[in-house]
């Protein structure tokens, strides 16, 4: 609460506009903007799935004392891509970690198989960022990446999600296995993060339900699925690498 | 937070100042006065509204859950443009009624 001692915070340029259909003005050899582009934007209320609320915190303990939680937001936004466990591509988006900003991204799937979807940067001050997913993706998410001191004046830096599968298929590969990789990524995400502050250390996992119930009226988002589209670009590869030879 | 019973079947909860993820606590325990057996409605009332981060936005999801699992609607009033417009972004605004005022609101319950 503020109160009269303290400035007001503001909030005004932290937000993105509101938008009804993506567009992906950079999309690098590799990524595959097909799958986000002209997509709306979905949040864990228009999901199928369970609804979870998933935590990944990692204390960095013994980095600079002089490190404030600012500088870990600010050093994620700028290298977000390196952070993220091998075989999984963040395609920064050329302006960075900014309010609107479209990013894509491929992610490990079955075997070779390369998930291809992308998300859009919601929220973005000194403090957090906040990825939300456009339809197709595995996931109707936000993500919140964010840093603070501990009581103990320890900075810790954080990754939660609020997150349901999108659709019916999504759903059936996070109860089987998915979840599972899920988590492995954040938490290498998270490890990979502390290292880049000299710090060795595992990751706190934190998972709740907030919502058991399927929406089943979102079985349509079957449609956008990007995994069909992703596995169809999968599987042309070599005839678009042979149509390229000279 | 401020909790006010309209009658049996609605509350409002006026959100004062920020809503983030320091003040979870307070909203649940807003939540928790306002939800009542017969509440059929909780009104949010953003006018006092200061400033929101994207935590705040998820904590509006978690209220909304637990609301639906009572069989309960959730409208709001008294947004700015700017957080209609954060409503709108994060699609909020298809699970929660907006309303022009609380009278609107409160009507809106009674019919």
């Amino acid at each position: 609460m503020t109160t009269s001692d303290t400035p007001r915070r503001t909030d005004t340029d932290a937000w993105a506009q509101p938008t009804d259909r993506l567009a992906v003005s950079y999309a690098p050899a590799g990524a595959l903007a097909g799958t986000v582009r002209g997509k709306r934007l979905s949040g864990p209320l228009q999901g199928f799935g369970q609804m979870w609320q998933k935590t990944f915190r990692v204390r960095l303990e013994g980095a600079d004392p002089a490190l404030t939680p600012q500088q870990v937001v600010a050093t994620w936004k700028q290298e977000f891509p390196a952070f993220w466990p091998k075989g999984n591509t963040f395609y920064a988006p050329l302006a960075g970690i900014r309010p609107g900003e479209v990013a894509l991204l491929s992610v490990s799937a079955a075997g070779p198989v390369k998930l291809h979807t992308g998300v859009m940067v919601v929220f973005a001050d000194e403090e957090a960022f906040t990825l939300m997913t456009p339809e197709g993706h595995m996931l109707s998410a936000w993500i919140t990446f964010s840093a603070f001191r501990d009581a103990d004046g320890t900075v810790v830096a954080q990754a939660q999600a609020l997150e349901r599968a999108s659709d019916p298929i999504f759903e059936m590969g996070l109860v089987f296995g998915g979840h599972r990789v899920n988590n492995r990524f954040w938490q290498g995400t998270l490890r990979n993060l502390a290292a880049r502050f000299g710090v060795e250390t595992e990751p706190v996992t934190e998972i709740a339900c907030v919502d058991r119930r399927r929406q089943w009226r979102y079985v349509p988002n079957l449609r956008h699925n990007s995994g069909f589209r992703s596995m169809v670009h999968s599987v042309t590869a070599p005839a678009r690498w042979l149509r390229r030879r000279p | 937070m401020k909790v006010r019973r309209e009658g049996e079947r609605a509350s409002v909860i006026d959100i004062d100042g920020e809503l983030t993820g320091a003040t979870e606590a307070a909203l649940m325990e807003a939540y928790q006065e306002a939800s009542g057996p017969q509440t059929r409605a909780i009104v949010l009332n953003f006018t006092p509204l200061e400033y929101m981060n994207s935590t705040g936005i998820g904590l509006l999801v978690t209220l909304l859950v637990r609301a639906q699992r009572q069989n309960q609607r959730m409208l709001a009033y008294g947004l700015s443009e700017h957080y209609r417009q954060i409503l709108s972004l994060t699609r909020l605004d298809e699970a929660i009624g907006i309303v022009g005022s609380e009278a609107e609101a409160l009507a809106t319950v009674a019919a």
